[in-house]
């Protein structure tokens, strides 16, 4: 059995763990980096993700996609609000939001699965063998459709999905797993996008799931449009620049709000600076100005949580430990407003960011067969049902029953020789067809035979990864008929296979992409390694060399400019060359500074 | 599937839920047991298993939820997909169906009122035609709940303020009425449980005790069905009053 992975497919960040001997831990980059932005760039080279993309989103807005989760599983309609906010544009085609970058466009699922490459590339690397396996976690609020465009993303990655698991529940795992807890815990989950609340049981290993709620739009990131909204207004008031007209500028604003916030939870006040084309425009904000711009945000995560308590059918005084997981609940105010809400101070020893991650390595663990003691019982988070007469959704599976779950349901004819009756699935706690979510379709083919006569048995059968399968079968012949269910803001199996072959057509630029990121990135530090050298060295050395080293790490300093790796290796190695004899130079120096200490010892250990 | 038909015909056969079968993947036999002894694949539960039979629990109303759930977890240690990820698709599907019956039958069993409303679903036969009508006196009340529920809604305007608030008075203090009401119900509800207990496992005749258990099923039908109408009528009450 190969390794299976665990993975945080966040709004803002994503991180990769892995269990190493019982103990989950996140996978860093090179230079110990754990977060990975969830940010893609489009260059002309092709592809980057992550930090190199954030840095290019204030360079090319309109070619640089964040927060792209709040597309997972979208129509066009879902997101209108807040299309002004984003510098790209959308349009929707057989139920799904397309992105269109220059001439081409990418579903949501692909552009996580860009996300989820780079992840997977970070692994391997890191792991040293091939990585093909993995469990991700979602928002534990997220409705099928959302979920099925998780697991769509994990195939255009490369990636056998083998279970999607709730983000607050993961962090159960992890939680539970490192402070031996037994009792009934809330875990409160704010995070860049979403919010969840889940009320658990731990008790011999055993991790019951009693109730979920949410709210699968509500985030860090809702909190930074408040501030942004702020500071373009004030630019305008005390600049005369309209922010919003320039998206470069726009992205500036946006991430300058982003740190302002985040350092408003170690600091009282602080100051935003922003580099206008016409001078700086400087601004203080205390951390009660951010409280009060987000208040109104903050308590609506409340109502959740008393909504999960009571479908729990607990009092919050009841819940012996309260867990805090997402970046957001770093903010103070959160902090006191959740205290608040269940009378005692919340957990936040582990770090908030990771703990999601951490889980989902210890349940892939679990479904490896290494772990026999843990066990999770999840639920869904909203009811499921279909559509009956006068537009009326009748609840078949209600929300916060324990998954896996399934529920029959027996279907006949209105007419006689009626041939087919059509089927609509929803998902939601309203009354009315119209104010749920529109899951799927399909036609149930029905015998040719006098009204009411035929028996057609519909099986709804959500798994444990909250992702709804349907099963119909005649009951007079007892067979099986299959069901094709067309999703309504979904991919189809066709689209998603189309998308995986393209993924290894893109693999090519991005791997060229790739190649500059490198090359620049150690160009860099071989500049910053050799300038230091020489204010160190410049007395043991020629004028005639000093001018020379000069000269070829100015030389490599234009060249990792230009998008071409070939050339910045042939820098580099230039570099290299030229700086052989300093370098010699240096080590004897080294050498002879360490003798005449006479720290001989160490130094020959 | 034809490990299905051949449970099936033992469906009958109540007390024995896990009769004999054959192992569907190694075809040796399998006595009541969720997993083969030969080649220890998990088996499907036999679709005539009942909840009750599901948790080896005799068909009692009274049941010690901390030993429901002890048996739940141990089921689900042996059912859950969780466990099954490395297997093959057989018994992934067979873990999966398992996994679903055995939430369904925790679900239903866990809670006082749908266990008694699935018992009487198990024993049904005999109290079928149960009249679906509430009694006179209860009907009255809520036509008039009804009409009053009916003028509250109608007044909206800023006027009609003082009359609104002595509507919703009166609404609310027939709530707690409902309330009080439905509680007794329960109580009463309880108490058949433990006639029906006492009958199930008392020694008598068969038929003898046949007939006790309809009456005493009957009896909780009708408790349950008046019920519905009151809690309906209190959620009604409390969506539109507050």
């Amino acid at each position: 059995m190969s390794r299976i992975v665990g993975i945080d497919l966040g709004t803002t960040n994503s991180l990769i763990a892995y269990m190493d001997k019982g103990t989950p831990r996140v996978i860093p980059s090179p230079d110990g980096k754990t977060l990975v932005p969830s940010i893609v760039g489009m260059t002309d080279n092709g592809l980057i993700v992550g930090d190199p993309a954030k840095a290019h989103l204030t360079r090319d807005p309109s070619r640089t996609i964040y927060s792209v989760k709040r597309f997972m599983g979208k129509g066009l309609a879902d997101v209108k609000d807040e299309l002004k906010y984003f510098p790209y544009s959308l349009h929707e085609k057989n139920g799904v939001i397309r992105i269109e970058i220059g001439d081409k466009t990418y579903t949501p699922p692909q552009v996580s699965a860009m996300i989820l490459k780079e992840l997977k590339r970070r692994a391997e690397e890191f792991l040293k063998e091939d990585i093909s396996k993995a469990v991700i976690t979602v928002p534990a609020y997220f409705n099928d459709s959302q979920r099925q465009a998780t697991k769509d993303a994990g195939m255009i990655a490369g990636l056998e999905v083998l279970r999607i698991i709730n983000e607050p529940t993961a962090a159960s795992l992890a939680y539970g797993l490192q402070k031996k807890t037994q009792g009934l815990i809330a875990i409160y989950d704010l995070g860049g996008g979403t919010f969840d609340v889940s009320i658990l049981k731990l008790k011999d290993g055993i991790f019951e799931v009693f109730a979920t709620n949410g709210d699968a739009h509500l985030g860090g990131d809702d909190f930074d449009q408040r501030l942004v909204d702020l500071l373009v207004k004030d630019i305008a008031e005390t600049h005369g620049l309209q922010v919003q007209d320039h998206s470069d500028l726009m992205q500036v604003v946006r991430l300058e709000s982003e740190r302002a916030k985040v350092r408003l939870s170690d600091e009282t006040a602080t100051t935003v600076v922003v580099e206008l084309p016409h001078g700086k425009y400087e601004k203080t904000l205390t951390r009660e100005a951010l409280e009060s711009l987000v208040m109104e945000l903050v308590e609506r995560t409340l109502a959740p949580c008393r909504s999960a308590l009571k479908d729990a059918g607990l009092r919050a005084d009841q819940i012996d430990e309260v867990v805090l997981v997402g970046g957001s609940t770093r903010m103070p105010l959160v902090r006191t407003k959740v205290a608040g809400l269940f009378g005692r101070q919340p957990h936040s020893e582990l770090n908030p960011d990771e703990v999601v991650a951490l889980g989902a390595a210890v349940q892939a663990d679990i479904l490896g067969g290494h772990n026999k003691e843990i066990l999770l019982l999840d639920v869904t988070p909203l009811s499921m049902g279909i559509e009956t007469m006068g537009g009326v959704m009748s609840a078949l599976i209600r929300r916060n029953t324990t998954i896996p779950t399934s529920s029959k349901e027996m279907f006949t004819t209105y007419a006689d020789g009626q041939t087919s009756v059509d089927i609509h699935i929803l998902q939601g706690e309203r009354e009315l067809v119209k104010d749920n979510r529109s899951l799927a379709r399909f036609q149930l083919k029905m015998p040719p035979l006098p009204a009411g006569v035929p028996r057609v048995e519909v099986t709804f059968l959500i798994d444990a990864n909250g992702i709804l399968h349907v099963t119909a079968r005649d009951i007079r012949t007892s067979e099986a008929q299959s069901v094709q269910v067309k999703p309504s803001h979904g991919l189809t199996d066709d689209e998603v296979e189309g998308m995986i072959r393209e993924s290894f057509q893109f693999a090519e630029e991005d791997i060229k992409a790739r190649q500059v990121i490198e090359a620049r990135t150690e160009a860099n530090a071989i500049i910053a390694a050799t300038e230091k050298a020489l204010a160190r060295a410049s007395d043991l050395i020629s004028d005639k060399e000093n001018t020379e080293i000069q000269r070829v790490i100015q030389q490599l300093g234009e060249t990792q400019k230009v998008d071409d790796h070939r050339a910045i290796r042939a820098g580099i190695a230039e570099v290299e060359k030229v700086t052989h004899h300093l370098a010699e130079v240096l080590m004897d120096a080294t050498l002879k500074e360490a003798l005449e200490s006479k720290k001989v010892s160490e130094f020959v250990k | 599937m034809d490990h299905h038909h051949h449970h099936e015909t033992l469906a009958g056969t109540r007390e024995l839920p896990m009769a004999r079968s054959m192992c569907w993947h190694c075809q040796s036999e399998v006595t009541g047991e969720y997993l083969c002894g030969q080649c220890v694949k998990v088996q499907p539960l036999s679709k005539g298993l009942d909840y009750f039979a599901c948790f080896k629990l005799p068909r009692l109303l009274n049941i010690d939820e901390q030993e429901l759930e002890r048996i739940y977890y141990d089921l689900s240690r042996t059912f859950h997909p969780d466990f099954y990820s490395t297997k093959d698709d057989s018994e992934k599907a067979i873990s999966l169906g398992n996994s679903a019956f055995l939430n369904s039958a925790y679900r239903t069993l866990k809670d006082p009122i749908q266990r008694v409303e699935y018992l009487i679903r198990l024993e049904a036969g005999a109290v079928k035609d149960i009249r679906s009508n509430p009694p006179a006196d209860l009907f009255e009340e809520i036509l008039e709940l009804q009409e009053d529920l009916e003028s509250f809604r109608s007044l909206s305007s800023p006027e009609d303020s003082i009359e609104r608030s002595e509507l919703r008075e009166k609404l609310q203090c027939a709530r707690e009425h409902l309330e009080d009401r439905q509680a007794k119900m329960e109580t009463a509800l309880w108490e058949k449980s433990h006639e029906w207990d006492q009958v199930q496992t008392a020694n008598s005749d068969p038929d003898e005790a046949r007939d006790q258990k309809n009456v005493v099923l009957r009896s909780m039908q009708e408790i349950l069905s008046n019920r519905t109408y009151i809690c309906n009528m209190v959620k009604e009450l409390l969506e539109t009053t507050g």
